[in-house]
């Protein structure tokens, strides 16, 4: 066999394999777009391509009285923007000490962060719960919010700490040769220069809420303060193969976004990702 | 004793300073004569034990003995007010010591004749030194209350008896030492509910089956089709890269809710549609065998995008003089691929890889979501395919066998403390930690 047709017959191969891959990860969306559009509610009597489709179940989701779908929605968008935003400021705050100043416990705290990133966060839920409770933000969303905010600590500040490191410090002390002080030198040079890191986390802080359900399920009891992930679980829950179709139609709705966020910034994350996190 | 323009050594005496800072914070700063700060630390002193001195007192009492009045006292909370008492008086302690080395310091100075700072020069002087105490403190009690904190209360519990029949406020807790962890590894079959050792060691070894397997597999095809789109003859990159990111790209919430329906053993399209082409139904939410296999392709599907864009990225950024020595030494394809690729892209990766397998050993969202860990097996009291942690979900939220839960959660942190000191290792941040 000549190399021309040795190296044809791989192409072929590759793109064979591919377009399995295209079909493996097609399928399961396809499928719940398909759902979506099935007039009935049960599983069962589902098509994939339903014959009479219709948008029935996105219409109940935002007229139908008995549906929260849109206070889900606002729910979910007032905790991510407030997470978000204090995030990135305490985040910033407290990477910005760990980056550039010797004190005290820095190394520890070093450590600390590292070792609690890697808890997962039920770990503590039974204590959460008390905490809470006691202080009478159970079933909040305040309450929600402050959980997210101190939990993304260890993890996002030692990622942004990894990114001030490589601002070179010349233009620290450039900074402060022209009077800038400890706050100027964090304003002025620190934050602009780590706009694509601090972007980074913010978007994973605003994700958050909406693909996040084990938290809200812990803490919110009320459906009028239940995010989307958790109202959508509840969709199908209690009564499996009742609810499939209309949870289908609120699933598109928030993935949809997010899948076009992700795939837009998704260069971004990555690199942020691995120069946070490994090089430092 | 003038202190103006004096360089000679003066009569000062350190040690004397110690000693009155700590008979009381301040005392020691007012022998050196900075009499703002001596004040304000006697105030700051006074106060804290004023105001929290009974709190501390209550809460170190609590965490002794979690109450001695049955239907009174509720050991829950006094295990927290003890847990907050306790970080109150690290905090205080840190606080003292600061204060101690102060009034030293300013002692060995106006010893050695130089100059009382005035108050600006002071007060500027504390911003400076200060200014990443002030910049984390915000953080950190934020870090303390909710992570920490929890953390301490789940590892105190490990060491209580509390379980659904024995809660508070109804009942006092008692410390019962190892006795949980005991039960755990020894209690072995037998009359009644004798069952805590088979089901550990089967939820530990699908436990780390299920982590290396799932991982290496999302890890290994992840590699394959960087490989695969980042070879030259490939055309339309730009397009095959969204396709098989997209996985990644839809919560992952929502594509496991997916798939649950699409494996239901009875409606499912994976059963009704797909395999029976073939003429076949798999049992895939009753038998745990396919349920395994099931949630490790899955995961495969879930997991292998993000692996992939990674790998891409590095692939991209491998220089082709490597490749070009490599073809003029007569390297094989397989041999370019093991010495130059794979040490490339290992060698960046790696921390994250690791991250990879941590996830994957916590990974409860996918266990939970696609069939609450079951189908339930006899004998034990975890489901077929549930890994430590959503066990502990179910021990603690549908069992309320708290201390359990929180002896096994221990263990889990045990283990991912091991991961995190491998990363400690390999992460490059901290080889440059001295150069600051």
């Amino acid at each position: 066999m000549s190399k021309k047709a040795k190296s044809n017959i791989e192409v072929t191969l590759i793109y064979l394999f591919l377009a399995f891959m295209a079909v493996v990860i097609g399928y399961p969306l396809l499928w719940t777009v398909g759902m979506s559009l099935n007039p009935g509610t049960s599983l069962y009597s589902a098509q994939l391509i339903p014959e009479n489709w219709s948008l029935v179940h996105y219409k109940w989701l935002f007229t139908d009285p008995s549906s929260d779908y849109l206070t889900w929605y606002k729910n979910s968008v007032m905790v991510a923007i407030a997470n978000a935003f204090f995030s990135v400021v305490i985040t910033s705050f407290v990477a910005y000490a760990f980056s550039r100043y010797k004190f005290t416990g820095r190394k520890y705290g070093l450590y600390a962060f590292l070792l609690l990133q890697m808890f997962p966060a039920l770990m503590a839920m039974v204590a959460i719960y008390l905490l809470l409770n006691m202080i009478g933000l159970l079933d909040s969303l305040v309450g929600l919010t402050l959980i997210y905010i101190g939990g993304q600590i260890p993890f996002n500040a030692w990622l942004v700490k990894g990114y001030f490191d490589t601002i070179p410090k010349e233009l620290d002390e450039a900074a402060r040769i022209d009077g800038a002080g400890h706050l100027g030198v964090f304003f002025k040079i620190m934050l602009p220069l780590a706009k694509p890191i601090l972007g980074v986390v913010a978007l994973f802080n605003f994700m958050a809420p909406f693909v996040d359900f084990l938290l809200p399920r812990i803490i919110l009891r009320n459906p009028d303060n239940f995010t989307l992930a958790l109202g959508l679980f509840n969709f199908i829950s209690n009564q499996f193969d009742n609810n499939f179709t209309r949870f289908a139609a609120g699933s598109i709705l928030i993935a949809v976004p997010i899948a076009l966020v992700y795939l837009f910034s998704q260069r971004y994350l990555i690199s942020g990702l691995t120069a946070g996190g490994t090089k430092g | 004793m003038s202190t103006a323009n004096s360089t000679a050594k003066t009569s000062h005496n350190p040690r004397l300073a110690v000693i009155l800072s700590i008979l009381l914070a301040g005392l020691g700063q007012l022998y050196n004569r900075r009499y703002v700060k001596g004040i304000l630390f006697i105030i700051l002193e006074v106060s804290f034990i004023l105001t929290l001195g009974s709190f501390l007192n209550t809460g170190i009492w609590g965490l002794r003995t979690l109450g001695t009045l049955q239907g009174v006292d509720n050991s829950v909370f006094l295990l927290i007010y003890g847990l907050i008492s306790v970080i109150l008086i690290a905090f205080f302690i840190v606080l003292y010591v600061a204060n101690v080395k102060d009034a030293k310091r300013d002692a060995i100075r106006l010893r050695d004749g130089e100059k009382t700072p005035t108050f600006k020069e002071a007060a500027r002087n504390v911003w400076d030194t200060g200014f990443p105490y002030f910049f984390v403190t915000p953080g950190l009690v934020m870090l303390a209350f909710i992570v920490i904190l929890p953390l301490m209360f789940t590892i105190a519990l490990a060491f209580t008896d509390y379980t659904q029949y024995n809660q508070p406020p109804r009942n006092l807790l008692n410390w019962i030492g190892f006795d949980n962890f005991t039960r755990l590894f020894f209690e072995t079959g037998g009359a009644g509910n004798n069952i805590w050792q088979d089901t550990f060691i089967s939820v530990f070894t699908w436990t780390i089956v299920w982590t290396v397997v799932a991982t290496t597999l999302q890890i290994g095809l992840g590699l394959f089709l960087a490989l695969l789109v980042n070879d030259p003859r490939i055309k339309f990159k730009r397009t095959i890269r969204t396709i098989l990111i997209l996985p990644w790209a839809v919560p992952a919430f929502v594509t496991i809710l997916v798939f649950a329906a699409m494996f239901n053993d009875r409606f499912g399209a994976i059963n009704t549609d797909i395999l029976a082409m073939f003429d076949l139904a798999i049992p895939w939410l009753q038998d745990p065998f396919w349920t395994r296999i099931a949630l490790i392709m899955i995961q495969t599907w879930l997991g292998f995008p993000f692996v992939f864009a990674l790998f891409t990225g590095i692939l991209q950024s491998i220089s082709k003089d490597w490749y070009e020595a490599a073809d003029v030494d007569g390297a094989s394809r397989f041999q370019k691929f093991r010495n130059i690729t794979l040490p490339h892209v290992l060698y960046a990766t790696a921390p994250l890889l690791i991250m990879q397998y941590a996830g994957n050993f916590n990974n409860f969202n996918i266990i939970y979501l696609f069939n609450e860990g079951g189908p339930a097996v006899r004998g034990q009291n975890a489901g077929g395919t549930d890994i430590l942690i959503s066990w502990v979900y179910d021990l603690t939220f549908e069992l309320n066998q708290y201390s359990m839960a929180a002896a096994i959660t221990l263990i889990l942190g045990l283990i991912v403390t091991g991961f995190a000191f491998y990363q400690f290792r390999k992460t490059r941040s901290f080889k440059e930690e001295g150069n600051i």
